[in-house]
C-alpha cells in the first residue's frame, strides 16, 4: 500500500483527493492535509460580499465529508517537505502543523510515496502598505470570511448614503502584480446591481482601479472575439459594460500604499496620484504560502524546489527570456518536479514561467503588469491530470501520463452583473487556450471559436447552474463524477 | 431648437459602443435566452472536451 499526499483542498487539492479516492482509495492511503476547515467554493464568495449569499452556501465542512470516504483528512498546515527523508529514514515525508483547536500547535511528519502540492496562495497584503481587511483599509473576497466582512462594510456605506451622504467605491487590484481580476471585475458589477436595488446608486461614484494595461486584460493579455462582422479586442465590451453602468475607471496602475479613505498609486506614466475612498475592495498579490524544503542531512533546498516568489518548480521552462522568445511551450503539461519523480504542484500553487500579459513597467521601473490567473477550471483540469498519472504511476507507469498544459486547455468565466430568474444578467467568457499560442493560433493566439464572450440572462442561468454543480460535485454527492471538471 | 449633448470635453464614456435598445431588450428575452444557454453550455462542454488529454 502507497501513500499519497496531498496539501491543500481548495478546487485543486479537492479535486486531485475526490478522484483519487475514487480510483485508488481502497488500495492506497490518501492523506488530505489543509489548514481550513471548510472547502470554499470562492466564484461565490462574490455574492457573499453584497449579501446575497451567506457563509453556508458557499462552503461545507471537510472532515464530515471525508469521514464518509476513505482519505484520511488533518486539519494541518504543511511547513516543510522532505523529499529524501532525513538521517533516520530514506522515506520522503512532510512536517505539518495542525490548526484544529485540540491539537493545535503539533507538529507531525507524515511520510508519503507521492505528494501533491495543492496549497494555493497566500494573499499578500503586506505587499502594499495598508492593504487589505486585517491590518489595512480595504475589503477583500478572497476568502468567504473576508467577503463577509466586506458585505458588512458596503451594507454601512448604503446606509450612508440613505442619509444622503455621497460615496467614493473604489474596486479593483492592490498592487502593480496582482491577478485576480475577474473577480474584482464580477464584484463591481454587483456592487453597482446591489446600489441599484437599494435606491442609491446615484448617491455613489464606482471607480475601477487596475493594474491592467487596458480594461478586459483579466492577466490573460485579453482575448479577441468574433461579434457583429468584426474581431474586436475584450477591451471594447468591458468598457461598453462600464459605461452602460456609469462606472469609471483607471488603469495601468500600481497602488502603492492605502491609508484611511486615501489611496496612492503609481500610473505607467511614472506619475503618483491619490482617490479617497470610503469603500474599497482591492484584490492583493499572490505569493506562495512559504513551504520550506530540506535535503536528506538538513540542508535548506527550498530554492530547489521553489522559485523566489513561493510557487513551486514544475515542468515548466524557466529560461529567462526577452518577451519576444515565450513560447506556449514554456508552459508545464505534467505539473511534476524536475528534481523529484513524485511531487507534483497544482492550481495556484506551481510556479508559472512567465506572464500572460505583456510585461511592463513605469517610467520609475515599477513593474505594473498582472501576473497569470489560474482559474477554477485550469486548476481542476490540471488536478485531474495529475491524480490520473499518479493512479497510473502507482500502476507501473514510468512517468506521468497525462498533461493539462495551460496552453492547451481552456477557461470559462461568467461573471454575474445581477442576479434575477428573468431579468438578471452576466457576461460570459471562455478562452481557448488561456495561454496564447502564437504558432497554432498566428493571429490572435487562440482560436476564436472557443474564444467568446456575451451578456445577457443565459449568463446568469449558467452561473447559477455552475455554483449547484460543482458545490454538488465538491460534496461527491450521487453521479458527482459525471458532471465535467 | 433641440437638447445639444456631447458639448463637454471629451470623456471615457464618449468612445465605448453602447447597446441599443434591441441588444438590451435581447439580453433579456426569453425565448432568444433559452437559445443562448443551450449555445453557451454546448461551446462549454466543447472546450472542456478540449481541454483535457
Amino acid at each position: 500500500m502507497s501513500r499519497v499526499v496531498i496539501l491543500g483542498a481548495g478546487i485543486s487539492g479537492h479535486t486531485a483527493a475526490r478522484y483519487l479516492n475514487k480510483w485508488i482509495g481502497k488500495q492506497h492511503e490518501i492523506v488530505v492535509v489543509s489548514p481550513n476547515a471548510k472547502w470554499n467554493w470562492i466564484p461565490s464568495n462574490i455574492w457573499v460580499g453584497v449579501g446575497q449569499m451567506t457563509e453556508d452556501d458557499v462552503t461545507f465542512d471537510l472532515a464530515k465529508l471525508y469521514a464518509k470516504t476513505n482519505v484520511d483528512f488533518r486539519q494541518a498546515k504543511a511547513v516543510s517537505i522532505h523529499p529524501e527523508g532525513n538521517a533516520e529514514s530514506a522515506k520522503p515525508f512532510v512536517t505539518v502543523e495542525y490548526t484544529r483547536a485540540d491539537k493545535a500547535g503539533v507538529q507531525e511528519n507524515i511520510s508519503y510515496d507521492f505528494l501533491v502540492n495543492a496549497t494555493g496562495p497566500k494573499l499578500n497584503f503586506g505587499a502594499t502598505e495598508g492593504l487589505g481587511p486585517e491590518h489595512g483599509h480595504t475589503v477583500s473576497v478572497c476568502s468567504a470570511k473576508h467577503a463577509l466582512e466586506a458585505n458588512q462594510k458596503l451594507q454601512a456605506s448604503i446606509e450612508a448614503m440613505r442619509r444622503g451622504e455621497r460615496q467614493t467605491i473604489v474596486i479593483g487590484t492592490g498592487h502593480g502584480m496582482c491577478t485576480c481580476q475577474g473577480a474584482a471585475f464580477e464584484y463591481i458589477y454587483n456592487v453597482d446591481h446591489t446600489l441599484r436595488e437599494a435606491g442609491v446608486r446615484d448617491k455613489a461614484r464606482i471607480i475601477w482601479l487596475s493594474n491592467e494595461y487596458e480594461l478586459g486584460d483579466f492577466g490573460m493579455g485579453g482575448v479577441h472575439i468574433e461579434r457583429g462582422g468584426y474581431i474586436t479586442n475584450g477591451k471594447t465590451f468591458a468598457e461598453s459594460l462600464m459605461v452602460e453602468r456609469g462606472i469609471e475607471w483607471i488603469t495601468r496602475a500600481h497602488v502603492k500604499k492605502v491609508e484611511a479613505g486615501k489611496i496612492h498609486y503609481e500610473t505607467m506614466d511614472g506619475q503618483f496620484h491619490e482617490l479617497e475612498f470610503d469603500f474599497s475592495m482591492l484584490i492583493p498579490p499572490f505569493a506562495g504560502v512559504g513551504l520550506k524544503a530540506f535535503d536528506k542531512a538538513g540542508a535548506d533546498i527550498t530554492s530547489q524546489l521553489f522559485a523566489p516568489n513561493g510557487f513551486m518548480k514544475v515542468d515548466a521552462d524557466y529560461t529567462q527570456r526577452p518577451y519576444m522568445e515565450w513560447s506556449a511551450k514554456d508552459w508545464p503539461k505534467t505539473y511534476q518536479t524536475p528534481s523529484y519523480r513524485n511531487i507534483f504542484a497544482v492550481g495556484i500553487a506551481f510556479a508559472t514561467p512567465h506572464l500572460i500579459s505583456k510585461p511592463m513597467q513605469s517610467a520609475n521601473g515599477t513593474p505594473i503588469n498582472p501576473t497569470a490567473p489560474r482559474t477554477g477550471m485550469p486548476s481542476a483540469a490540471m488536478a485531474k491530470a495529475v491524480a490520473m498519472s499518479i493512479r497510473d504511476m502507482l500502476n507501473g507507469a514510468e512517468k506521468p501520463t497525462h498533461t493539462a498544459s495551460m496552453a492547451e486547455m481552456g477557461a470559462a468565466c461568467v461573471a454575474s452583473t445581477g442576479s434575477h430568474i428573468f431579468k438578471g444578467t452576466a457576461a460570459t467568457m471562455t478562452v481557448f487556450p488561456v495561454v496564447p499560442d502564437y504558432e497554432k493560433y498566428p493571429e490572435y493566439g487562440r482560436d476564436i471559436n472557443l474564444t467568446f464572450g456575451e451578456i445577457g440572462l443565459a449568463g446568469h442561468w449558467m452561473k447559477y447552474l455552475l455554483h449547484h454543480a460543482f458545490i454538488y460535485q465538491a460534496k461527491l454527492r450521487p453521479g458527482w463524477s459525471l458532471i465535467p471538471d | 431648437m433641440g437638447n445639444i449633448t456631447n458639448r463637454e470635453p471629451y470623456q471615457q464614456a464618449y468612445y465605448p459602443p453602447t447597446p441599443t435598445g434591441v441588444t438590451r431588450f435581447m439580453r433579456t428575452c426569453l425565448i432568444w435566452q433559452i437559445y443562448r444557454f443551450l449555445v453557451i453550455n454546448f461551446k462549454m462542454l466543447k472546450l472542456i472536451a478540449k481541454s483535457h488529454h
